[in-house]
């Protein structure tokens, strides 16, 4: 069986998602019964988000996953985050993961910070006790204070996405799922979230950290993937995949047939 | 602090495969029950985001269903005259259980689609905001259950044993709500005219169901048809023993109770059944 491997923590086999693209709108079922009765049958065109893709990641390992938009990067980190079941192949997971995709989803602006603490901490998928132990920690890094009692709608961006990112990584998932959220946020901010990643990686927390900043990538992350029309093109050291990544965005009339290099 | 501890107590499972053999109608009724921390926070959101912005707060709940009543019965003991002893109370009780029922499925109609944003990020049982929608109008009638007990009396009837048998037909009602939105909820995922078809749907239903009007004035055809109308059953079964004393017989209560169970299985296994398609659909 893969996965096996006692330090495997997410293995893919063969995983694709088929998203299938009705040719013609047909959104109401109205219009379907109509369909239905005229014994037309509703066409779909196949739409492959990710195609056969094999990817073995490691505990503690922290994986980089770089490609254009619309490549299949989030669609990948969708199967993992159990959001999306693959339509075919296998995604194969230990432990708990917390998604980073977008910090405070599930915020709601009516509500104090307090009480988005525990909605938020529950559709992570914990319980009330396990909350109220992590939340004098939470409002801490958050940097709230007594603004965790006021409604959200009072707060400043800012204070939603440190609250949003210190909800999620206090809850010390297995495997942390980061999506662009650097990119956001003040200097301070950054240099914050950065710390404690690193302090996740020393921790054994195993990453996947999707960001067009090959930048940060270079900064946090000890392997990269790149994927390119929801195949695996390039896997290895972060340096050589940036390289294939790069020349490939400069010299675009290289053949996408490449093969991926493992 | 020992924070292994806390790590052992995690819900989430320890392994997830996607090629694992499992029943969905069972698999994510055990998920339903393992987010319930999650399905308590989700009633709360609802009724905080709902009363805590007015004055009156939670007050609104009570006060609202009276206020519907008190409109009802102007225009009902003006326009038309229906022979039914307490008919106030007649009124506020069918309105009580139709609004758990009306409000309950409407909600659960578009808890799936409107639950997609955090849906397509977190992986989260998606029964749980169909649950949390009947939740929270079931917390709704609750707080409206007492300010009716009060006017019941006010109104001069007198409280018998037989109200203990009152808490059956809101449980009920609430199967079968319940019932009716997972599916509902379902289709909704896959057609965007749900809304309007249902809001139609319900409308005629209200009408058809004697909660303003006694039964008796049905013609003999329509009366037939009422004894397969299990939402007024249950609403017969909560005015009889409140107005009357008098507790339905166990045999109805139990087939009515089988069928709402029956109209529930059918909609969780098509919801369930339907379930890994819905992060396919935006």
């Amino acid at each position: 069986m893969r996965g096996s491997s006692n330090n495997t923590v997410i293995s893919l086999t063969g995983a694709s998602v088929r998203y299938r693209v009705p040719t013609e709108q047909v959104a109401t079922l109205k219009e379907y019964v109509i369909r239905m009765l005229r014994g037309r049958r509703i066409e779909y065109r196949a739409f492959w988000a990710l195609e056969g893709l094999n990817l073995d990641v490691q505990r503690g390992e922290s994986l980089g996953i770089i490609g254009r938009n619309g490549a299949g990067k989030s669609t990948l980190l969708k199967v993992i985050a159990r959001v999306l079941r693959p339509t075919q192949g296998r995604v194969w997971v230990k432990g708990n993961v917390a998604p980073l995709i977008e910090l405070g989803a599930g915020f709601h602006l009516e509500l104090t910070g307090r009480e988005n603490v525990y909605l938020n901490g529950a559709m992570l998928g914990f319980s009330q006790a396990q909350m109220e132990e992590r939340f004098d920690r939470i409002v801490a890094f958050a940097e709230l204070g007594s603004f965790i009692d006021a409604a959200l709608r009072s707060y400043s961006s800012g204070m939603i996405m440190r609250l949003g990112f210190a909800v999620a990584t206090e809850v010390e998932p297995d495997i942390l799922i980061i999506d662009e959220v650097l990119a956001v946020g003040d200097e301070s901010f950054r240099e914050k979230c950065l710390a404690r990643m690193v302090e996740f990686r020393a921790k054994g927390t195993t990453i996947l950290f999707v960001s067009h900043s090959l930048d940060s990538v270079r900064a946090i992350c000890d392997r990269a993937i790149w994927i390119d029309e929801g195949r695996l093109r390039s896997s290895g050291p972060v340096e050589l995949v940036i390289d294939a990544y790069r020349s490939h965005l400069l010299h675009p009339a290289q053949p996408a047939s490449t093969p991926p290099a493992d | 602090m020992n924070r292994g501890m806390a790590k052992a107590r995690t819900l989430e499972p320890q392994i997830y495969d996607s090629a694992s053999l499992r029943v969905p109608f069972i698999h994510e009724l055990t998920e339903l029950g393992r987010y319930r921390f999650l399905l308590w926070n989700l009633i709360l959101r609802d009724l905080r985001v709902r009363y805590k912005r007015s004055v009156l707060g939670f007050v609104w709940a009570m006060v609202n269903p009276l206020l519907t009543m008190a409109v009802l019965l102007g225009v009902f003991t003006q326009l038309f005259r229906f022979d039914v002893e307490h008919y106030p109370i007649y009124i506020l009780a069918g309105l009580l259980l139709w609004n758990l029922f009306a409000r309950g499925t409407s909600i659960a109609l578009r808890s799936v689609i409107d639950n997609g944003s955090i849906r397509s990020k977190i992986y989260v049982p998606a029964s749980v905001f169909v649950a949390a929608a009947i939740g929270s109008a079931f917390v709704n009638l609750l707080f409206a259950l007492a300010p009716l007990l009060a006017l019941t009396v006010l109104t001069g009837v007198r409280p018998t044993l037989a109200w203990i048998y009152l808490p059956v037909p809101i449980l009920q009602t609430t199967l079968l709500t319940f019932g009716i939105g997972v599916l509902i909820a379902a289709l909704a995922v896959f057609f965007a005219d749900m809304t309007d078809i249902y809001e139609v749907l319900l409308g005629a239903y209200f009408y058809l169901t004697p909660i303003i009007y006694p039964v008796s004035i049905l013609p003999d055809s329509l009366m037939n048809l009422e004894r397969y109308n299990l939402l007024f059953a249950f609403i017969d079964g909560f005015r009889s023993p409140l107005l009357l004393g008098r507790i339905p017989d166990l045999g109805g209560v139990l087939l009515t109770t089988l069928a709402a169970l029956a109209v529930t299985m059918v909609g969780w296994s098509l919801f369930t059944r339907l379930l890994d398609q819905f992060a396919y659909r935006a």
